[in-house]
């Protein structure tokens, strides 16, 4: 009896705890969702005096960046231990443009399912990680990320071996297909199957090696996934030429940059950073000659440089800060080729991520 | 199935025939149903090894292993403080030469045969992997040590018997020794978690959790034994709800909804979110195993113990529980090596342990498909660390073996 | 005893046992309670900020994406719910059967370390060291792509004895062609299990209790036997699978190469852990057992399983629980090679939806029920072995 009796009384003490805790947690849940300020994440007030999330990264001293980590191309560790890869790179310019050195940034892997919950609880800075551009990610109401500019324009497709006989995405009616899963390529492909009134039999894969070897053996007819992805692992087979990339194109998948909703000024200096790289490709702005062109008389180049105007201060930034950005990797077009274009061993052409003056969708709004 | 009871063969006549052929007769082809086993076994055990020979000489690119030799023991960890990895592991090899001699002066043979051709076997592969000459030396050199140190261990330990008991002090000083290396700080330049990786954090997260899980382990355990309704309920639901999840949803609670929990803005650091996350996990694991132990300690002990006028609380810490926790050591290291396993999931997660570097390196342009050589090495580094935890602990366990 | 009539009204209430009991069980109430509340009241503020909400109502919607392998009928448009439903019946399908093959593994690995074949016992000692010390992982990738892709060449459908077709698309073997006679034959099949059962208890019962030959008993038994044999081979209509003429299989039970893996592997590594919980209870069981059987004049295999094993039982049962809670939580690993289970499914929902709190929430509650279920299951045949006892 003694034993109920202290259990009785333990519950309901206990209740009347929980009671009372209740109603603070539901008068937050009732407050309206647009209220929420942006400084919301910052966890010190700052203290360069800019409030929110840029204001944090300058007084922590360094940038998070989350990154795939296995990537070919886009992000892995090289054989001395460094992070490679454009989207790495891009994030070396965006530490370069903050703090003046390219190396105050730390990298975070995150897989394709840890990426989001990892962007809005704050764990990371910013995404870099071949994450495709949606309207529901984008939505405060679905992901709520902000997208900024596009590095890289990809587009799903499907490689197969010429063996198979197939040729185009009909042409995949009751054949196994293997996916990564986690990503927009399994949505995409149920999507276009659907529409093209085929079955597709899907084998998901979490980890893209795995997805790929299994292709490799033969377990499926083909294998989709970005196109860039594609032409980087088809150099690995043993008979590259054996396996072709079929033309159809799948989805559109403009990669680029991410972070959260409702924090405008850390956005857009994200945003800014990454137009930059694209507007010094555009000058002809280089690592190598970005000091000679700080002396260059053009008011576009003098502005965009720092030289002249205060665009700097007005991100929240210093005046020189693209001069930093560029000689941490150089301007996109270099950046391009470095990784995943001619000079690498991908070679994968540029297609539509040349400049706009060459016909690419490479374009950035001025910066004036 | 053909079965002999076991160890009754001690108690059989000694056998009558000696000699190779007899042995076979006797081993293999001691009836038809044993026979046809042996052929069979063989057979398949002689195709698959070809089989695998033929792969790894002829199509296996193994220049990849070589080639990122430091990623897979330490990831990124900044070169030049490489030396402080070396110091660790020298640390490690002379306190277990040490303990290993000292636990053994009783022994009439230090080195017995097996352990020689263990040793043998060791410095050969540390004299044949592909790895830059000063560090194969170094590697024989710590081998040495080893041996060294237990050479000295035991004849200090035939002087000072009573010196077995600083043992366990010495590994705990080292344990915070091995962390300021490692981490950095006083003195030493700082090296952020985020560059640990590879074998040594693979390391790192299971010794860790291991031990933070004892507090909360060993109190789950006592709470599940409580008198007291609510504590008990509280335990049990906390062990059985961990151990009836998977260690992956575990995980991903600790990385991703745990910074959800926290006031806004406050950031937990990575790798301590999935120390937390393993240490829960454990903790539940070593309650059970913790209770198992306590179960098997003579309800007596604590009786007399409350005769000699000690109250409950004292009687369980200072009678039961070390009685418990030796019953326990067996399961707890079994719980360890399982530990040190299941950080591959951790890695799935994007942290650069042992599996999740050797995706990224294979994500090198230059190493794209390399897989199968890659994972059958870091298969084999993790066979070799845990199959060698498991014979340590048998060893430990037979002289730690007080029973009557 | 009077003395304690008289001390309990000068024992302050701080010191009376009854009421110490009660408050410290308050206040560790108290304080979880306090904890709990601040953790979810941050996580709700903290959705909200960042705009999101915490409910279930995106289980309705259209998942939009498809399942590779499933028993029950699933479309691509079918809502989410239905997606775990499908995908929950693929991991108890792995997990059902798992059980089986890991225990018939277990046993018989456990009992070929006392084997008498010098081969044997150290080539089932290296099954053990090596599959209990390295990660389940890897050992997935080794079945999958090693073994599984191993049996055939890409393109060509391989034969294994027993009928046994292999391809890179997945293993076909001989099955019941499903028709009414079939299900018959299956039922009289388990009703003659059952009776023959009773009849082997009672055939001992007698030839204990009354002496008698029980040679009736034993005629019985075996004309049940040819019986069950006659129906087995021919009642249960075997179809074997075969290749036809376009290049496909046909005929037979069909699984995935990722579902052999999954099965393979889960069943080995738990196998092996099995294994020698089986060991330590045949050690366990007192060596005059052994002697005693011998003494009566049985063999060591008659010894094994009439007089050690079943004693050893009562030992295994309990550790096996927790085996097989491992497995159920290992098959987890799926997605690793490509199987569809629940966890799969809950990660692509994660993704598409983006409600990790939910989705998390639900797929630990998914994996506790099961791991009760086994519980309670391997807790009720514990009693009936114990029971037995004497």
């Amino acid at each position: 009896m003694r034993k109920w009796n202290s259990t009785l009384l333990a519950v309901s003490l206990s209740v009347a705890a929980l009671t009372a805790c209740a109603a603070p947690t539901t008068t937050t849940t009732a407050s309206p969702a647009g209220s929420a300020s942006p400084a919301a994440g910052s966890a010190s007030p700052a203290v360069t005096g800019s409030p929110g999330r840029l204001g944090t990264i300058l007084s922590r001293g360094s940038l998070i960046c989350g990154v795939e980590g296995t990537i070919p191309g886009f992000s892995f560790v090289d054989s001395s231990g460094k992070y490679t890869g454009l989207d790495v790179d891009v994030c070396r310019a965006i530490a370069a443009a903050l703090f003046g050195d390219p190396e105050k940034v730390e990298f975070r892997n995150l897989d394709s399912t840890a990426r989001f919950p990892a962007v809005a609880s704050g764990e990371v800075d910013l995404l870099s990680r071949n994450t495709t551009w949606t309207a529901s990610r984008d939505a405060a109401g679905g992901n709520g990320l902000e997208f900024a500019p596009t590095t890289f324009f990809d587009g799903q497709g499907v490689m197969t071996s010429k063996a198979s006989g197939i040729t185009d995405f009909r042409g995949l009616d009751g054949k196994a297909v293997c996916v990564e899963t986690g990503t927009t390529t399994e949505l995409n492909l149920a999507t276009r199957a659907t529409e093209a009134g085929i079955k597709i039999n899907e084998v998901k894969f979490q980890d893209s090696n795995a997805g790929f070897a299994a292709y490799q053996e033969g377990r499926c007819e083909a294998i989709t996934s970005d196109r860039s992805q594609l032409a980087a692992k088809r150099t690995a087979l043993p008979n590259p030429d054996d396996n072709i990339l079929l033309e159809d194109v799948l989805s559109k998948e403009p990669l680029g940059p991410v972070t959260v909703n409702n924090d405008s000024q850390w956005f857009d200096v994200v945003r800014w950073v990454t137009y930059g790289l694209i507007q010094a490709e555009e000058f002809g702005i280089t690592q190598a000659n970005v000091e000679q062109k700080i002396q260059d008389k053009s008011p576009d180049i003098k502005r965009f440089l720092g030289t002249d105007g205060d665009l700097g201060k007005q991100l929240g930034l210093a005046p020189d800060f693209m001069v930093n950005a560029i000689k941490a990797g150089g301007n996109y077009g270099e950046i391009y080729e470095r990784n995943i274009g001619a000079g690498s061993q991908l070679k994968i052409d540029r297609g539509l991520n040349k400049l706009w003056t060459d016909g690419g969708l490479m374009y950035s709004p001025p910066f004036r | 199935m053909t079965t002999a009871p076991p160890s009754l063969s001690s108690t059989r006549p000694p056998a009558a025939q000696v000699g190779a052929i007899a042995w076979l007769r006797k081993n293999l082809f001691s009836n038809w149903f044993s026979a046809l086993l042996t052929v069979v076994l063989g057979l398949l055990l002689v195709r698959t090894s070809l089989g695998f020979l033929t792969w790894a000489t002829t199509t296996a690119q193994w220049a990849v292993i070589p080639a990122n030799l430091p990623l897979f023991f330490v990831g990124r960890y900044p070169v030049a403080q490489y030396w402080r990895i070396w110091a660790i592991v020298g640390i490690l090899a002379t306190l277990s030469g040490l303990s290993w001699g000292i636990l053994s002066r009783n022994l009439a043979k230090l080195f017995d045969r097996n352990i020689l051709i263990g040793f043998g076997v060791a410095a050969a592969i540390a004299v044949l992997i592909p790895a830059p000459i000063p560090y194969r030396i170094l590697l024989l050199a710590l081998l040495g040590l080893v041996l060294a140190s237990a050479w000295i261990g035991r004849l200090v330990g035939q002087r000072m018997p009573q010196l077995g008991q600083w043992l366990s002090l010495g590994w705990g000083l080292s344990l915070l020794v091995v962390w300021w290396l490692i981490a950095g700080g006083i003195g030493l330049p700082g090296v952020r978690t985020n560059d640990w990786g590879g074998l040594m954090l693979t390391m790192f997260m299971s010794v860790t959790s291991i031990l933070l899980c004892f507090p909360l382990g060993i109190l789950l355990a006592l709470g599940r034994q409580s008198k007291l309704p609510v504590l008990r309920w509280i335990a049990i639901a906390f062990i059985e709800v961990i151990r009836g999840v998977p260690l992956i949803t575990l995980l991903f609670v600790g990385a991703y909804m745990v910074p959800l929990f926290l006031p806004g803005g406050i950031r937990l650091n990575q790798l301590l979110l999935a120390i937390i996350s393993l240490t829960l996990f454990s903790a539940a694991y070593l309650a059970e195993n913790v209770r198992g132990g306590l179960q098997s300690v003579p309800r007596g002990q604590a009786e007399a113990a409350n005769a000699l006028g000690l109250n409950s609380v004292l009687a369980t810490i200072l009678i039961v529980l070390p009685q418990a926790l030796k019953v326990s050591i067996p399961t707890i290291v079994g719980q360890f090596i399982s530990l040190v396993q299941d950080t591959t999931l951790v890695g799935l997660l994007g942290a650069f342990e042992m599996l999740g570097i050797s995706r990224s390196i294979l994500a090198n342009p230059s190493f794209i498909g390399r897989y199968a050589e890659v994972y059958l090495f870091i298969g084999a580094i993790y066979w070799v660390l845990c199959y060698a935890m498991s014979l340590g602990s048998r060893r430990l366990e037979k002289q730690l073996n007080t029973t009557h | 005893m009077t003395l304690s009539n008289d001390g309990s009204e000068k024992i302050p209430f701080w010191r009376d046992d009854r009421y110490v009991r009660i408050a410290v069980q308050a206040i560790v109430v108290l304080i979880l309670m306090a904890i709990f509340s601040f953790f979810s009241g941050n996580m709700f503020r903290n959705l909200e900020q960042q705009g999101r909400q915490f409910n279930f109502s995106f289980l309705q919607q259209g998942a939009g994406f498809n399942i590779g392998e499933t028993v029950i009928p699933y479309e691509t448009n079918s809502p989410y719910y239905w997606a775990f439903v499908v995908s929950l019946v693929n991991t108890l399908r792995l997990i059902l059967v798992g059980f089986i093959a890991t225990t018939i593994i277990g046993v018989v690995a456990g009992i070929a370390s006392f084997s008498d074949n010098w081969l044997l016992r150290k080539l089932n000692l290296a099954y053990v060291e090596i599959v209990r010390n390295t990660p389940l992982l890897l050992q997935l990738y080794v079945w999958y792509f090693a073994v599984f892709f191993g049996f055939s060449d890409k393109g060509t459908v391989a034969e294994l004895p027993g009928s046994i077709l292999v391809s890179k698309k997945g293993i076909v073997i001989p099955w019941s062609n499903g028709s009414p006679i079939a299900w018959i034959s299956a039922a009289a099949l388990l009703i003659g299990a059952i009776a023959a059962f009773f009849i082997w208890r009672r055939r001992i019962k007698i030839m204990e209790e009354q002496g008698a030959s029980g040679q009736r008993e034993f005629v019985a038994l075996l004309s049940l036997g040819i019986v069950g044999l006659l129906l087995f081979l021919f009642g249960l209509g075997w179809q074997f699978p075969r290749i036809a003429a376009s290049g496909n299989v046909e005929g037979g039970l069909r699984m995935s190469l990722e579902y052999g893996s999954m099965l393979a592997g889960l069943a080995f590594y738990t196998g092996a852990f099995i294994a020698e919980i089986v060991r330590a209870g045949i050690q366990s069981v007192s060596k005059g057992q052994w002697e005693a059987a011998k003494a009566l004049g049985l063999q060591p295999a008659s010894s094994m399983r009439l007089v050690v094993f079943p004693q050893a039982m009562r030992v295994i049962i309990p550790s096996l629980s927790s085996q097989y809670m491992n497995l159920a939580k290992n098959s987890s690993l799926a997605l690793a090679i490509g199987y569809p289970d629940i966890f799969a499914t809950s990660q692509t929902s994660l993704n598409q939806t983006g409600r990790a709190v939910e989705v998390i929430l639900l797929i630990m509650a998914i994996y506790l029920t099961i791991s009760l279920i086994i519980s309670v299951i391997m807790n009720l045949l514990n009693k009936t072995v114990q029971f037995t006892e004497r």
